[in-house]
């Protein structure tokens, strides 16, 4: 049970990094969710809007259409508090832009070629990541 | 749709069924990663490492040669380990930690219509557009520190 979700995890992993080797061969682009998220709806993206716009496409209507064919979306548990979702939302939209990448490119793109920048990214926020999930899961007791 | 669209469309999809095949659009799965003294999860590891072992293939056959679609790849990222880089990170780092959620997966899980997860998201998208605002803000203000 635990080892078929690792090996899903792995292969997913492997079709996220060939995702982000066909933008980088194909478009010369960083595979960054953030980057292109951000530069698309704060006017900084509006010369690529396009190829911007694309790629939100395929991000967002590829799990949409598993969604339609198999009737249903899969089970998650997403946590039920409004106030830590909006709370948490401001902080990854506000955070990954002023950090200039997220998981995707400081993670994937940033670690793969071993980028200083990409690595002290991804430290900086798995630690605080963990110590955040501390704080609200066992110290506050929220979820 | 130009060639250029077509690739961006494509590894869009592919990024996105990454995340949804991975497990990684379920917020509890990344939370169990981060959840290092409660019920460990190691899956988000398996993750990082399959994405990041084509792409390190790739940046090193990269070198000498040309994308497919675009005059040059992009140039080799600045060394220098600013304040914006690590506080925005420890900010990002922060937000992930209550929700579970980043970037990609919020917009791959856009489709499973599951309303605590449009909350997420569209404060996230919020605060992206309004960054520049802010930032100008931050810039023009009295210097505090």
């Amino acid at each position: 049970m635990m080892q078929a979700e690792w090996a899903a995890g792995l292969a997913g992993g492997l079709m996220i990094g060939a995702a982000a080797v066909l933008l980088l061969w194909g478009n010369g682009r960083i595979m960054g969710a953030s980057g292109i998220l951000g530069g698309a709806v704060d006017g900084s993206g509006r010369a690529d809007l396009g190829e911007r716009a694309a790629f939100l496409a395929g991000l967002v209507g590829a799990p949409l259409i598993v969604v339609l064919i198999r009737g249903g979306a899969p089970q998650i548990t997403p946590v039920d508090s409004p106030v830590l979702l909006i709370l948490a939302g401001l902080l990854v939209g506000f955070g990954t832009r002023l950090a200039n990448g997220c998981t995707s490119g400081h993670g994937v793109c940033g670690i793969s070629r071993l980028s200083r920048r990409g690595i002290a990214a991804t430290v900086a926020y798995l630690a605080a990541g963990g110590i955040s999930l501390l704080a609200v899961r066992h110290l506050l007791g929220l979820s | 749709m130009n060639a250029r669209h077509l690739v961006g469309l494509v590894s869009g999809a592919l990024f996105g069924l990454g995340l949804m095949v991975s497990g990684m659009t379920d917020p509890a799965k990344v939370l169990g990663w981060l959840d290092v003294f409660g019920a460990w999860d190691p899956t988000l590891g398996f993750v990082l490492g399959g994405a990041v072992l084509p792409m390190a293939a790739a940046w090193r056959l990269s070198a000498g040669r040309r994308p497919l679609l675009a005059p040059r790849f992009p140039a080799p990222p600045p060394q220098v380990i600013d304040r914006p880089l690590i506080a925005g990170s420890v900010l990002f780092g922060t937000g992930w930690g209550m929700a579970g959620l980043c970037p990609g997966p919020a917009l791959a899980s856009i489709g499973y219509a599951d309303p605590r997860l449009w909350l997420f998201t569209g404060s996230m998208i919020a605060a992206m557009a309004l960054m520049p605002r802010l930032r100008r803000r931050l810039d023009a203000g009295p210097a505090t520190g």
